[in-house]
């Protein structure tokens, strides 16, 4: 009977439309990263941009990950040729000078780039307030199961991963988890 | 390098007395290494490319990757613990293949079953068109005249 077929064509359609559906709903290019939560990569990389202020360091010394402990530290990769760093550029900077003074540390980290470029355009953006470090061969990009740029990584006072961010980064979600990480004692969640 | 000159040839740009630059030799242990490297790359997946493993693709970060690989079978560690290594960073997206168990089962289930199912519906397709008609007696319409 025809119904019958229709049912049968409806019963094999459906799972199929849905899990298509489903799939229109996810970003093929968004990787839940397994980090957050588990110790962050250690590093020890080379200032390449030393900073302003109270966190400037200076071009040609090493910064390390493990001398950071009991602070939050906020790790940004970013590149010359990336467009989307431009975008967060402004509240990377500015968030780095209002946490500076409350045990926040941000680091800029190099990507597939060249120091030359690299300075060439915090210049051009009018500065950059904290270090920029530069990654050879991409050893701690990779470490950090990097996939693209820009990528910025929350680092609790004990070491771990906090949270990863994919994309420019705005000053609200800035502030917002950096008070959150503040807020918790070391050891905590 | 050395110069191979034809009699009559002008003093060429290098001379003869240079060292020849040593040749890289593969030893049986460095094919070994680089078989393995390369068997690696394949399963994993290039972070920056579209469904390309990082052996097949040729940007940056895959150079990189491979050379990660490389550097950590020469140090001593196993294809598992280098393969671990990158699930541990990337997660199992990392994998061009993903692990045959729980959710990821429908990516292998799902095609065998579509084919089961475009069989079956062809098997019954040719079976009805080849299917001998019953011979079903002729009604005739009622003659009026008797």
């Amino acid at each position: 009977m025809n119904w019958r077929r229709a049912l049968y064509g409806v019963t094999a359609a459906v799972p199929v439309i849905v899990l298509l559906g489903y799939g229109l709903t996810r970003d093929p290019r968004a990787i839940v990263s397994p980090l957050p939560g588990k110790a962050a990569p250690d590093f020890a990389l080379g200032v390449f941009a030393p900073g302003v202020g109270r966190t400037a360091m200076t071009v040609g010394d090493t910064a390390r990950l493990s001398a950071h402990r009991g602070d939050v530290v906020v790790l940004n990769f970013w590149a010359s040729w990336c467009l989307e760093c431009r975008h967060e550029h402004e509240a990377l900077s500015s968030v780095a000078r209002a946490y500076a003074d409350r045990g926040v540390r941000f680091y800029g980290l190099l990507y597939n780039d060249t120091p030359s470029a690299g300075l060439a355009w915090i210049e051009d953006m009018g500065g950059q307030s904290y270090p920029s470090l530069l990654d050879p061969r991409t050893r701690t990009a990779i470490d950090y199961g990097l996939y693209g740029v820009p990528e910025t990584f929350f680092i609790t006072r004990d070491g771990r991963v906090a949270y990863k961010h994919i994309g420019a980064i705005t000053e609200r979600l800035l502030v917002q988890k950096l008070d959150s990480l503040l807020a918790d004692p070391p050891g905590g969640s | 390098m050395s110069v191979a000159l034809s009699p009559g040839a002008q003093t060429p740009a290098v001379p003869d007395t240079v060292t020849p630059a040593p040749r890289s030799v593969l030893t049986p242990a460095d094919s070994v290494l680089e078989a393995q490297t390369t068997a690696l790359a394949s399963e994993l997946r290039c972070p920056v490319c579209q469904g390309l493993s990082i052996q097949d693709s040729p940007s940056e970060l895959a150079l990189d990757m491979r050379d990660v690989i490389r550097e950590q079978l020469r140090s001593g560690k196993s294809p598992d613990d280098v393969r671990q290594y990158f699930l541990d960073k990337y997660g199992e997206w990392i994998l061009l293949e993903p692990k045959p168990e729980g959710f990821n089962l429908l990516v292998y289930l799902l095609p065998v079953a579509a084919l089961l199912a475009g069989a079956a519906v062809v098997w019954r397709t040719v079976r009805r068109f080849t299917a001998p008609v019953a011979a079903e007696p002729a009604v005739l319409p009622p003659n009026p005249d008797a």
